[in-house]
């Protein structure tokens, strides 16, 4: 890509990296949540991608490295799931104060983990179909 | 249930076998509704349409034959019986239906007010979502896990080299 696109995407990435992780922690309290973080996490990096190409994407997370992020936030939330078997009352580690960040307690840490999985298994989809497209346009040459 | 999904299996001919396998999504989705589980026997029931028209639309590949002339009679009576069944059993399902404007409030009136000292969360969208109905959410990133598995185990590359 151009210089100005190189440029202004070194200036905004990190503005959608810091909007995705703040939709994600601010789930409880605002409209957002680890979904939605999560495919916001996933377009930066996929502008980056897009941007710079995929060799500098690959050498920061490659296929086998978001996978293995997919599947940690994927056993954390089973883990934070299934918590309910061992304190089946307990809602919140911390006093309760609402309208703050660390109000809810285990409900951000769900989302935080479905934001890990969410966002890695994404890439990961992403970087898999443009790696077979380049695949087959190779074996067509 | 058992019987229909015994039937899918071991049936010789395909669209038969579609049939049983919906008969058998049909008492899944009763159930659903006997074990009180509304939410679920929709989403099964929807599904289950979806997956016996593609289904059968995978199966049929030449245009069956189809016998028009000489049952005209015994075709529009069975028509106009079966509408007359639908339209009757609407109508019983709309009248159970609450007015417009004053919802049942049971379950709602419960999340509303006690989710927040229960959950400690502001946003009852993410209260519900993630506390009151837990397990859905587990579900969802299981089916979303499953997804991304399902999309690498078909488009990595030593799959295709295997295949060449």
């Amino acid at each position: 890509m151009s210089l100005i696109v190189k440029t202004i995407t070194r200036f905004t990435v990190g503005l959608v990296l810091v909007y995705g992780i703040f939709i994600t922690l601010q789930g409880h309290v605002s409209p957002g949540g680890g979904f939605a973080g999560g495919i916001i996490i996933t377009l930066a990096f996929i502008q980056l991608m897009l941007a710079f190409g995929q060799d500098e994407v690959l050498r920061k997370l490659n296929q086998e490295k978001g996978l293995l992020l997919a599947g940690i936030g994927a056993i954390l939330f089973l883990v934070i799931a299934s918590r309910i078997f061992l304190k089946p009352q307990q809602h919140s580690f911390v006093a309760e104060k609402h309208f703050q960040l660390l109000s809810a307690g285990f409900l951000s840490l769900s989302e935080i983990a479905i934001a890990l999985m969410v966002a890695a298994g994404l890439f990961v989809i992403f970087l898999t179909l443009v790696l077979l497209i380049e695949e087959e346009e190779k074996e067509k040459k | 249930m058992i019987f229909a999904a015994i039937m899918a299996v071991e049936i010789k001919d395909l669209i038969s076998s579609v049939i049983a396998l919906s008969a058998a999504g049909l008492g899944l989705c009763l159930a659903f509704l006997i074990l009180k589980a509304p939410n679920l026997a929709i989403t099964q029931l929807v599904v289950e349409i979806l997956c016996v028209i593609v289904l059968i639309r995978g199966t049929i590949n030449k245009d069956l034959p189809l016998v028009k002339d000489g049952r005209w009679l015994f075709n529009t009576i069975a028509t106009l019986f079966s509408l007359a069944v639908l339209l009757l059993f609407s109508y019983l399902a709309l009248k159970e239906l609450p007015n417009f404007g004053a919802p049942l409030m049971r379950v709602s009136q419960e999340y509303i007010s006690t989710g927040l000292e229960k959950t400690g969360s502001p946003n009852l969208v993410t209260a519900v979502a993630l506390n009151f109905r837990g397990y859905d959410a587990l579900a969802e990133a299981a089916i979303i896990f499953t997804a991304i598995i399902g999309t690498l185990a078909i488009a990595r590359k030593i799959g295709k080299k295997d295949e060449e």
